[in-house]
């Protein structure tokens, strides 16, 4: 069996699919890593001083510079010639990544450093107490985009993170979902393969700001992708060259009646109608974007 | 070799014979030239280094707090509202006790934007854990790089060091300034070996989270370091003076102050026009002296009382004010006289704020000033129509002067 480089005895909510990808990444990663991670629940829930989860050489510097700090290491290994050896891995959260750290992971992508960054995309800022991110799904109720009299919660679609890093021209900007550990894996090493940037979107459930049960992480990891509203596709050298299909694919309210966020989109009224139609819309698009239908 | 050189270049030739392995900045006025000059000697292969071209100073920072990390010497530099864009880096650096070497070419800041030079910018990050010290010329800021470098990696420090240069005034000024020998700097300065480091041979986790439990003994330790580091800058500045066969003062510097009634204290280029002024009034029989501090952090507090404690009046000239209390120097100069129970007659002076020259008639209006019963803050040299006695300037007398 495979010694785990990301170890139990953190902190982590019971079902956090954040740990469970970590944990993914580090091994398909291997031992020959060096490992940066913006500020957030990943950080928080791991290396409280004394102790630490990672048995690779791992840093936390700050909250929007996980692209640069791990600029800075492949740099300095370039100097000293390591860097054939070893890997560079940048971590962060949705927000960390598609908000606060986009211009540094811009730069870092632009630069054409060496480098894996992994956006473990939890749609809001979990660390903090579930507000809105950037990658917050449209309806979701979070912190600070609550439904109310006027309001069906977060109106903003997600920030197409895997398509603004393919358009940098980089070799490498994927996606995939916790839901799927052979993908994760299979990904995280073909990443690692190739020299450059390189930018990996992993879809990761909540359990505390979703409000599922723990017992459900995966499932709804799957579900997002099999209702298409989550699309797991790959672009190389910016170019799509695949992506997940299905026979055919779930109604949108599979995925969501499973999680409190979406609570409020669970009764008969003319917005909510409209809201599933909305998000129908984004499966439509998905669908003709991506073909995500076989065949 | 003796060269009549530019400043900035005066310190990318320093750096240079540091061996930095990464170098990285943004372009900010006035810094640029430092940088470019590197530039140049990493493309000609002079020095053999990574030059990272980021988008940020934010990401400048950042980029060197990795590299240091990953056990190499690295180097950046800024001013002004890059600095402030980096603060959150450098408080960071700092903490993880990483001895990152930055210039900070001086300049004021924004708003109404200004380029030129004042020391409003490295004085508001004197409280991040940065060992700091402040030129007066060009060699001084060309030797001082070693200095930084060697006391940021002692064994026993590791915390980052900030040499502060007066833009323009130094950044852009030629002076004759006596590059030192590689062979000197290679004995003074030895590889950068650090304790700890990121390497899969040995994996670490760096940064992690202190709770209440362990943060405030992180912050003890450097302040306790900021003392070791105090008694370790003399033994370094002997050190250098022995293998470069020049002196350089790295805690202060005392010019005439022995027998003199009055003292004016500054920081920095300033120093030069106060040494001129105090040779004038010296002629003139007036026993005025110019304490001049280098290292503000560590603030080397026994040389400062006992050069300051026989005058009978001191003087601040601080291109720096801490707005809505009094300028920074002053606030040191106050508490160190306070803490040993003495009353002292001392006033503080803000000058030269935004680049405004600091004339040696300034300078000998401050030396008179001291007469007169002490303020903790006077600006001095402000346009005529402000008065000290009514700040808000009279619109009419504005729109006369600005004919």
């Amino acid at each position: 069996m495979q010694e785990n480089l990301f170890v139990a005895g953190h902190t982590a909510c019971p079902g956090c699919g954040q740990a469970i990808a970590a944990r993914l990444v580090m091994n398909a990663a291997g031992k020959n890593t060096i490992a940066t991670n913006a500020t957030g629940c990943l950080e928080v829930f791991s290396t409280g001083f004394p102790h630490t989860s990672w048995k690779i050489a791992w840093i936390h510097s700050l909250f929007e510079n996980s692209a640069a700090v791990a600029s800075g290491i492949e740099a300095a290994l370039r100097h000293l010639g390591r860097k054939e050896n070893i890997n560079v891995i940048a971590q962060g959260g949705d927000g960390g990544t598609a908000d606060i750290g986009l211009q540094a992971l811009s730069g870092m992508l632009e630069r054409g450093h060496d480098v894996l960054y992994v956006m473990y995309d939890n749609e809001a800022y979990m660390n903090t107490g579930i507000q809105r991110s950037g990658m917050t799904p449209p309806f979701s109720n979070t912190t600070t985009s609550p439904p109310g009299k006027y309001s069906l919660g977060n109106p903003r679609p997600k920030k197409p993170m895997v398509e603004i890093c393919a358009a940098h021209g980089i070799p490498y900007s994927a996606s995939t979902s916790v839901g799927y550990f052979r993908d994760v894996e299979k990904k995280v090493k073909k990443a690692l393969s190739i020299k450059g940037p390189k930018f990996l979107h992993i879809f990761v459930p909540c359990p505390l700001g979703w409000r599922h049960s723990s017992s459900q992480t995966l499932e709804i990891a799957k579900l997002v992708v099999e209702t298409g509203l989550f699309p797991v596709v790959e672009y190389e050298d910016g170019r799509l060259t695949n992506v997940m299909r299905f026979k055919e694919l779930k109604p949108v309210e599979e995925f969501l009646k499973l999680q409190g966020r979406f609570k409020h989109l669970m009764k008969d009224s003319p917005e909510v109608k409209s809201a599933i139609e909305f998000l129908n819309q984004v499966v439509k698009y998905n669908i003709e974007k991506y073909e995500l239908i076989k065949k | 070799m003796k060269v009549f050189i530019e400043g900035s270049h005066a310190v990318a030739e320093a750096v240079k014979r540091c061996k930095p392995g990464v170098v990285c900045a943004y372009p900010i006025t006035p810094q640029t030239h430092i940088v470019e000059r590197l530039s140049e000697m990493v493309a000609d292969g002079d020095l053999k280094a990574e030059f990272i071209n980021v988008e940020s100073e934010h990401s400048a920072a950042s980029v060197v707090l990795g590299s240091t990390a990953t056990g190499v010497r690295s180097y950046t530099a800024t001013s002004s509202q890059g600095l402030m864009l980096m603060a959150e880096v450098l408080f960071n650096i700092a903490g993880m006790r990483l001895p990152v070497v930055l210039t900070c070419v001086n300049r004021s800041l924004s708003a109404p934007i200004n380029i030129w030079n004042d020391h409003q910018d490295s004085m508001s990050l004197r409280d991040a854990g940065w060992i700091q010290l402040y030129a007066e010329n060009n060699q001084e800021v060309h030797d001082l790089h070693f200095i930084a470098y060697r006391i940021a990696e002692e064994k026993n420090i590791m915390l980052p060091c900030m040499v502060c240069m007066d833009g323009y005034i130094l950044s852009h000024g030629y002076e004759v300034v006596d590059l030192a020998e590689q062979e000197m700097v290679d004995k003074f300065l030895p590889p950068y070996q650090p304790e700890y480091k990121l390497d899969p041979e040995n994996p670490l986790t760096l940064g992690l989270l202190g709770d209440p439990n362990y943060y405030m003994e992180t912050r003890w330790a450097i302040q306790e370091t900021m003392e070791e580091a105090l008694a370790l800058l003399p033994k370094i500045e002997s050190e250098f003076s022995e293998i470069f066969k020049r002196q350089q003062p790295v805690l202060v510097e005392e010019y005439k102050t022995q027998d003199a009634e009055k003292i004016l204290l500054a920081l920095g280029s300033v120093a030069g026009t106060v040494k001129e002024v105090v040779d004038e009034l010296r002629e003139e029989g007036e026993k005025v002296g110019l304490l001049r501090i280098i290292a503000f952090r560590p603030f080397p507090k026994d040389q400062v009382f006992n050069a300051l404690k026989n005058a009978d009046k001191i003087g601040i000239l601080d291109k720096s004010i801490s707005l809505g209390s009094v300028s920074p120097v002053y606030m040191e100069i106050s508490s160190l006289f306070q803490e040993r129970g003495i009353n002292k007659n001392i006033s503080g002076f803000v000058a030269g704020l935004g680049g405004r020259d600091i004339t040696p008639e300034v300078v000998k209006e401050i030396f008179k000033l001291l007469d007169e019963k002490p303020q903790a803050v006077r600006f001095v040299d402000l346009r005529e129509w402000y008065s000290e006695k009514s700040p808000v300037y009279n619109w009419e007398s504005v729109a006369q002067s600005t004919k």
